[in-house]
């Protein structure tokens, strides 16, 4: 008894200690902060030096992009031959293969799926759409499977190359999605062959890391045991790396063509054709109906595909195979016999162009439904927009912008090193040297604001949900399928809405934001709090704890490793919205991006500004980051 | 005989090699087959092999740091002496067991064998042929064909069929299927897991599918098959027949094994021959009586204090020097019976047990002293 | 993140919603024959009055080549489009259509990706860059649509506050406009970033209280316009006409001091109105010198405000695809458009 005390009481007066220097620096930060308010600011300048000089590559770059006519020819022919076959198979002909293959690997149920779902896509009058889209996901997935199948595979068996390939990785994934359209049309103008090259940036690192996983995870007895034959690497890697891999790199696949799906639709702003444009053009009309319609393509797409490779992945198990029942030639016939007759079904009748008669759309009920909604909660919602606005974030954004900037950078590193160790606040210091060095002080920390106070709501609420969701089966039933709907539906589709509720304004940015990062994080907290192993839960239950009791005591601190997952994950997710989030009024960083890809004069600083963003993700991702992994270090030392 | 010190053999070989004289490519040739002879041919002969993991692998031996502990050495150079100027040798057809607590080394021993770890430093002679100084072709040719080696933790594949897994050695050498299947059927039979050639592993017990693991082993018909700690997965009954099982395979096939086990009494049943290793270092070989009988150090009789000495010794290790006036009547016994053996003989007869080696009268046991082996004490004391 | 049997339930309920929408458009469908019925009746009344012409069909062989339209991302210039596009095809050429941002498209006269742009709101360095100095693309004249682009309230303020239309007054007004957003200062809502714009400078220059929030997109904008006439809330802001806005709700401009040649010189010193934009049609050279009927046509492109907005109206209010809205305008107008076509 006596010694399990005196262990408490070290940490504790070290907790003491430790609270005291934290409320010191508080206060000397505070008083720094009210003494030199207003100086050593860095206003916002449109002529920074640095900006021209970016201007000026973009001029080198343009009078030699020559070179990179190969390229872009070849992405587009790719392009065009999948165009080609999806076209001259014409509507009943995919219908009839995207069935089959369903068929084939997955059973009645997935053609079924299959077939109907692309026949939606066509009764909303969006066929064509759908196929450019498709076309364009096909090429881009197809090359980026070409680099990071063979990437992740040397990554999974070269802890060099993996620990070399880890931060360009980290950099593609925190970079927002519209930051690097301005270089990419820098490099490869506009069209379908820079699309594709953006969707395949957005999408390889996670082909890539998925398939590392993946090869990493194969456990070694067996590779040693191959080796111990006599196996050469080669034989290592065909017989026995990949064939365990096989999920995970199923699972970079799927992920893969996810993830292209919902680029896609993003680089219409670079002149895809395809459901993205029918998107642009409903919100160019303040049509949420129309562009509803497009979302909801793009929802069903993503289905289609998600449930084929995923029932691809199964069929790719030889066991899993063996154990289908029904002869082999029966499937593979009524296959051939579907597709069959979706090649026949244009030598009888007119199939250029999908048939009227099966037209539906939701575009006049959700125009209805969206214009009653904000008409009724609009009083409402200005109202929560003026409070939390003038409570919370102007008073936020006052302070970042008004201090010193030494003292911010001081205060923030401070906290990085207190909460992460030393090497975050090295990391963090260098982040903040380079976003003053870019000349965009004053932006970044308007958008600092604007992130933080979305990762606090979306944290907030995710919380809120998640742990109802972890302790509800049904309402976690009931919450799935819209979490679904939410991570595939384009922002686009929600900012309409959002913006006749809250006017153009940062909270409106922060409102898609939040819509945005909620479902991974009620899902990493659902997951955090179920993973709390059942016998603890019992022994608190037993030892008479009430649910509210077992739900603070046991659950929350136990599953604290997810939660903080759960945080990061959310800043990361926050931080990608804030170019989007400019479209509705955020202004600042996304906002530079935005006019930087518009406006030739400003190209540089829409450069710098995607820089900037990406800097704060990795500013904030250190930060939280280290938290969880020190905490989890902690907990382990504890346990 | 098994060496414990290593610096006679390579005094020998050199002696020998200028006797015969020869351009330097021949005497290594020579060298080694001096080495085999001097050593009595060894299937496999260690020499002053060593293995440290981290940053100072190459920075220690030779060094005075080479002589601090593996701890302190760990402190100062934040590397790990896994093995320690191990020397020994391993006769053709004999299971030769290697034997310590977790950590000790054994793993890392077995795996420089057949460079799965590449070694820092050392010999590994394999009928005279130094495998480290094999190439990565001649290597592969090696592990195809004169080793085999069974893992703690199967190493099966799990997408492949019971039979597909026997006969993955095979075709990782490229032997066609229907020649593959038909060996891998055989030995499936030779461990008695012939009806589940089509199972996959994960439908069999552990023990069935380390049995699985032995039959690959086997399958590729090598000269040596090497244990990293096959039965520490299982449970103690399957792991009983598991050892007759490869007593018996011992028996059958007459193949030369290397054995590691952290269990003393799995090393003294299998065991002609038992290393002991601690931090690294080998600190005694010898035959499993030996081992028990004379400890080289406090913590080898650490090791087998528990051990039921009556189980492991022989008379050679009780008896005392005839005296006159010894009665002449007792029973006779050769002095490698094992005390247990001779319990039931002593209890039959009031004389003391005479014990005969080549018609020669060598010793005497009285019951004083099988009952003090019994007991566990000196039995002088 | 990922659940393997993602959204089986999701896909579940949409295949069940979309029956439903189904059946229910379904009887929908059958009012919409009918309706451009009637369109085809005021055609061939039109048409009459013209003297013979048929109903426009918007189709043609196609076989004369191809013809590259681009749309910008507002809806006059769909209009502007829309009609090129139908008579274009009817004269038998294949029409592709590429939606960008301004800035974009003319890159896509240096890729060959779009020959036509039919709607040009003067952007000098452009100008400067593809015509003089590159010679990738050539003014094709102007395109009969003025653009006016200025600082607007909703109409009701006008009627509130009469007074408000007048630059000089905006600072008694500035309370009134203040937001969440612009602090103790007014708040004048700023444009589409790709826009030509400089209100920062006219509000400094003019020595106004006000402070710039920028919208960010053009449908922000338009919402923000719309939310305010609807629920009396005071905007001001940048907006500008031809577009469909201006049919749907009263916008109101304020007088700025009047546009001089050579006030907006310096766009760190304006301090006066935007010019008004002749707007002109760029194409691209390499095209104009293939020569033919389409490049006739588009040289001889022009329209008025009032036939813009019309197709822009049944586009956005008129729940018609712009197709049909082009087809409604042509066979309405064939004296404009006649003009435009080849002789012979
Ligand atoms: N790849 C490696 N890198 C660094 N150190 C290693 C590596 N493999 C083993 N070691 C270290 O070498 C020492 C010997 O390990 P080894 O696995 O050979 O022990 P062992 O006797 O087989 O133990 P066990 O009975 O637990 O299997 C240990 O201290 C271990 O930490
Ligand atoms: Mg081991």
């Amino acid at each position: 008894m006596t010694t399990v005390r005196a262990r408490l009481s070290v940490p504790s007066s070290a907790a003491t200690s430790r609270r005291a220097l934290i409320v010191g620096g508080a206060v000397v930060a505070a008083v720094l902060f009210i003494v030199f308010r207003g100086q050593w600011t860095l206003p916002h300048d449109d002529d920074y030096g640095l900006f021209r000089t970016l201007n000026g590559i973009r001029d080198a770059v343009e009078s030699n992009r020559s070179v990179l006519e190969p390229i872009r020819a070849g992405v587009a022919g790719l392009v065009g031959i999948f165009d080609q076959v999806l076209a001259s198979l014409g509507w009943p002909g995919v219908i009839g293969a995207a069935a089959a293959i369903g068929l084939i690997f997955g059973g009645w149920r997935v053609a079924l799926l299959a077939a109907v779902g692309f026949g939606i896509l066509g009764s909303l009058g969006l066929w064509e759409s759908s196929m450019a889209v498709l076309s364009m996901m096909l090429a881009a997935v197809l090359i980026a499977l070409g680099i990071g199948l063979p990437l992740g595979i040397a990554a999974g068996r070269s802890q060099r190359l993996a620990s070399a390939l880890s931060p360009v990785l980290d950099f593609m994934q925190i970079m927002p999605t519209l930051a690097y359209l301005t270089p990419i049309t820098l490099l490869f103008l506009i069209g379908v062959a820079p699309s594709v090259i953006a969707t395949l940036i957005f999408a390889v690192p996670a082909a890539i890391r998925i398939t590392a996983l993946g090869i990493r995870g194969v456990p070694a007895t067996i590779i040693e045991a191959a080796r111990s034959l006599g196996a050469t690497e080669r034989q290592v890697l065909v017989k026995v790396l990949l064939p365990l891999s096989r999920r995970p790199v199923g699972l970079a696949i799927n992920q893969t063509i996810m993830l292209a799906l919902s680029m896609v639709v993003i680089t219409s702003l670079i002149g895809a054709p395809g459901l993205g444009r029918n998107l642009q053009n409903a919100l160019s009309k303040v049509d949420v109906g129309a562009s509803f319609d497009a979302g909801l393509a793009i929802v069903i797409l993503a289905i289609i595909l998600d449930r084929l490779t995923y029932a691809a992945g199964e069929w790719a198990d030889p066991r899993e195979r063996a154990a289908r029942s029904g002869p082999r030639w029966v499937t593979i016939g009524v296959a051939l016999a579907l597709v069959g007759i979706g090649l026949a079904i244009p030598l009888v009748a007119d199939a250029t162009t999908f048939p009227d008669t099966f037209a539906a759309s939701f575009r006049e009920p959700v125009n209805v439904a969206v214009e009653w909604f904000t008409d009724t909660f609009h009083a409402v919602t200005i109202g929560l927009k003026d409070v939390v606005t003038n409570l919370v974030l102007n008073p936020l954004e006052s302070v970042l912008v008004t201090a010193p900037w030494w003292l911010v950078v001081a205060a923030l590193t401070t906290v990085a090193w207190y909460v992460s160790g030393g090497r975050a606040a090295i990391i963090v210091s260098f982040c903040f040297a380079f976003i003053i060095g870019l000349g965009l002080w004053e932006h970044s920390m308007v958008t600092l604001a604007n992130v933080v106070i979305g990762t606090l709501i979306t944290l907030g609420i995710g919380l809120i949900v998640g742990i109802l969701s972890a302790r509800h089966d049904r309402f976690r039933a009931f919450l799935r399928p819209i979490l679904d709907a939410a991570q595939t539906l384009p922002a686009f589709v929600y900012l309409i809405p959002a913006l006749a509720l809250f006017n153009p304004t940062r909270f409106t940015a922060i409102v898609a934001a939040v819509i945005y990062a909620l479902p991974p994080v009620i899902r990493l907290v659902d997951v955090g709090i179920r993973g709390v192993s059942g016998t603890v839960i019992e022994a608190a239950t037993a030892s008479g704890a009430t649910g509210r009791q077992v739900l603070w005591k046991v659950q929350l601190p136990m599953s604290r490793h997810a939660l903080l997952l759960a945080a990061n994950q959310g800043i990361v997710m926050v931080l990608s919205m804030v170019v989007i989030g400019a479209l509705v009024g955020a202004g600042a960083l996304g906002y530079d991006v935005i006019t930087g890809f518009a406006q030739g004069k400003d190209f540089g600083k829409g450069l710098a500004a995607g820089i900037a963003i990406v800097l704060l993700g990795i500013l904030l991702d250190r930060i939280t980051q280290a938290a969880g992994a020190r905490r989890q270090a902690g907990m382990e030392t504890a346990g | 005989m098994t060496v414990a010190g290593g610096p006679v053999v390579p005094a020998a070989a050199t002696s020998d090699g200028a006797a015969t004289g020869g351009a330097a490519g021949a005497s290594a040739a020579v060298t080694a087959a001096a080495v085999a002879s001097a050593a009595g041919s060894p299937a496999i002969a260690v020499r002053d092999l060593w293995k440290i993991f981290g940053p100072a692998e190459n920075k220690i031996i030779g060094t005075p740091d080479a002589e601090l502990s593996a701890s302190d050495v760990r402190l100062k150079t934040g590397s790990t002496v896994a093995v320690r100027a191990a020397t020994f040798d391993v006769q053709p057809g004999e299971v030769f067991v290697v034997m310590g607590l977790s950590g000790s080394g054994k793993s890392t021993l077995v795996r420089c064998l057949t460079r799965l770890i590449e070694p820092t430093q050392g010999q590994v002679l394999l009928d005279g042929e130094d495998i480290l100084k094999a190439d990565a072709k001649r290597l592969r040719e090696l592990r195809r064909r004169r080793f085999a080696m069974v893992f703690q933790h199967f190493g099966l594949l799990p997408h492949r069929r019971v039979i597909d897994n026997v006969a993955f050695g095979l075709e990782i050498r490229g032997e066609g299927k229907a020649e593959r299947h038909r060996r891998a059927i055989e030995m499936l039979d030779l461990v008695g897991l012939d009806s589940h050639a089509w199972d996959y592993p994960d439908q069999l017990s552990g023990g069935m599918q380390q049995r699985v693991g032995l039959a690959r082993a086997l399958a590729v018909d090598p000269e040596v098959m090497l244990f990293d700690e096959p039965f520490s997965a299982l449970d103690p009954l399957i792991r009983r027949d598991m050892q007759n099982e490869v007593l018996r395979l011992h028996h059958e096939v007459g193949k030369t094994m290397v054995f590691i086990t952290h269990d003393l009494a799995e090393a003294l049943k299998l065991g002609d021959h038992v290393a002991i290793m601690r931090a690294g270092s080998i600190v005694q070989i010898g035959r499993p009586e030996e081992i028990v009988g004379s400890p080289a150090d406090d913590y080898v009789r650490d090791f087998v204090q528990d051990v039921p000495r009556s189980h492991v010794l022989t008379l050679r290790w009780v008896m005392r020097e005839p005296r006159d006036d010894d009665p002449v009547d007792g029973p006779e016994l050769p002095p490698d019976t094992v005390i247990r053996a001779a319990v039931h003989v002593a209890s039959a007869t009031e004389s003391p047990i005479r014990v005969v080696e080549d018609g020669r009268l060598v010793g005497v046991v009285d019951r004083v002293q099988i009952l003090a082996a019994i007991a566990g004490t000196e039995p002088d004391a | 993140m990922r659940h393997s049997t993602f959204g089986r339930g999701l896909a579940l309920s949409l295949v069940a919603l979309v029956l439903v929408a189904g059946c229910a458009q379904s009887s929908g469908s059958t009012a919409k024959p009918a309706e451009s019925e009637g369109a085809g009746a005021t055609a061939e009344a039109s048409a009459g009055a013209g003297g013979g012409a048929e109903a426009a069909t918007c189709q043609g062989s196609g076989d004369k080549g191809t013809v590259q339209l681009m749309i910008n991302q507002w809806v006059g210039a769909e209009a502007n489009v829309a009609v090129a596009a139908c008579l274009l095809k009817q004269m038998g050429y294949d029409v592709k259509t590429n939606t960008l941002a301004e800035e974009v498209a003319w890159q896509g006269f240096s890729t060959g990706e779009v020959d036509v742009i039919l709607e040009n709101w003067g952007h000098p360095d452009l100008e400067q860059k593809y015509i003089t100095d590159e010679k990738l693309a050539v003014d094709a004249g102007p395109m009969g649509v003025t653009g006016i682009i200025g600082w607007y309230v909703p109409g009701w303020m006008v009627e509130k506050y009469p007074d408000i239309t007048d630059w000089n007054n905006l600072n008694k007004y500035a309370d009134l406009f203040k937001t969440s957003e612009s602090g103790d200062k007014g708040q004048f809502l700023g444009a589409d970033p790709t826009f030509v714009q400089y209100d920062e400078a006219l509000i400094a220059n003019l020595g106004l209280d006000y402070k710039v929030v920028f919208s960010g997109s053009e449908a922000a904008s338009i919402t923000a316009f719309q939310q305010a006439e609807k629920n009396q809330t005071p905007l001001i802001g940048y907006f500008y006409d031809p577009q469909w806005l201006q049919n749907e709700i009263k916008l109101v401009q304020v007088k700025l001091p009047a546009w001089t040649e050579g006030c907006d010189a310096d766009l760190k010193k304006v301090a006066c109105d935007y010019p008004p934009y002749v707007l002109n049609k760029i194409v691209r050279a390499a095209w104009m010198d293939q020569g033919g009927d389409a490049v006739d046509f588009i040289k001889k492109f022009s329209w008025a405000n009032s036939d813009q907005n019309e197709v822009a109206d049944y586009i956005t209010n008129g729940n018609m695809t712009a197709e049909e809205a082009a087809k409604k305008w042509i066979d309405a107008h064939p004296d404009t458009w006649k003009a435009w076509m080849p002789q012979g």
